[in-house]
């Protein structure tokens, strides 16, 4: 099951990876971010059956820093959302030449 | 059929149910186009996933999964949502041009390609050291000393303790960022 499971990983983290590349919606944006962690998770979880449970303290590692980087990040949008009155990243182009 | 056939089936079943399931609703996350319905796919993702990691043994992990990914930041991303009141679809265009479909395409295909090359020449396993994998299968075949648990409590608070405490003052200082970035701004005087 290592096999199947590092694959699930990758495939769930190729479906984050291409959202994050198609849409425009910062919130949806920040989601698909969620989605490649976990989808780390995932192959930290499969691997820690192989290498010993060292992988799964990681994983409650990562899931500190995700729910700090939700935090912070959800802050940044609303302070946009009050600045640009949207999300839309085609409104956010300040640093465009 | 033996008991233990059956049992290896039935697992099979499950895990790719689970995983299935989670590929079909990543994909139904990324087209939504309204964030709300996005968020809810989300949500089924990281239960599926919660469910592979009770069977990949990690029960400990899975109860995180569904108490801080599902029951906290999932939430905090609905409560945004509702607040900035982005339940619809907006009118500006979501999607991207050509260039971020053939940038993702691409992206996508290599990253698929690099997995399926690994995983075809069994590099994965050629990397565990053989002692390693001795050593995890006799901790896997002895009795848990600590129940579910304390395999990677017993990790967390020795080798890891400083990493541990680190991660409380990383807390810390994103509570502290989000009141500040939050915080309207007042121009009282």
């Amino acid at each position: 099951m290592l096999g199947e499971a590092l694959a699930l990983s990758a495939v769930l983290f190729t479906i984050g990876v291409i959202g994050v590349l198609t849409r425009r919606n910062a919130i949806i944006i920040f989601m698909c971010v969620e989605l490649m962690l976990n989808a780390v998770n995932l192959s930290f979880v499969a691997l820690s059956k192989v290498y010993g449970a060292t992988g799964q303290v990681f994983v409650v590692f990562t899931m500190t820093v995700a729910a700090a980087e939700a935090a912070v990040g959800l802050a940044i949008i609303i302070a946009i959302f009050r600045h640009q009155r949207s999300v839309n990243l085609q409104n956010i182009n300040l640093l465009k030449g | 059929m033996q008991p233990n056939q059956f049992h290896s089936l039935v697992y099979e079943f499950a895990f790719y149910f689970f995983g299935l399931t989670a590929i079909a609703s990543a994909i139904a996350f990324v087209t939504r186009k309204s964030p709300v319905a996005a968020a809810m796919w989300l949500v089924n993702v990281m239960f599926c996933l919660a469910g592979l990691y009770v069977m990949l043994d990690a029960q400990f992990i899975a109860t995180m999964q569904v108490l801080v990914y599902t029951g906290a930041i999932m939430v905090v991303f609905l409560f945004v949502i509702m607040l900035l009141n982005l339940g619809h679809p907006s009118d500006l265009a979501d999607a991207r041009g050509k260039w971020g479909y053939i940038m993702a395409l691409f992206v996508g295909l290599a990253l698929l390609a690099e997995v399926m090359v690994l995983n075809r020449s069994n590099a994965i396993e050629r990397l565990i050291p053989p002692d390693l994998a001795a050593k995890a299968a006799a901790a896997a075949a002895a009795p848990l000393a600590g129940g579910i648990i304390g395999p990677v409590a017993a990790p967390l608070f020795k080798e890891y303790l400083l990493a541990f405490e680190l991660t409380s003052v990383l807390l810390l200082a994103a509570i502290v960022g989000a009141v500040v970035l939050g915080k309207r701004r007042t121009n009282a005087r």
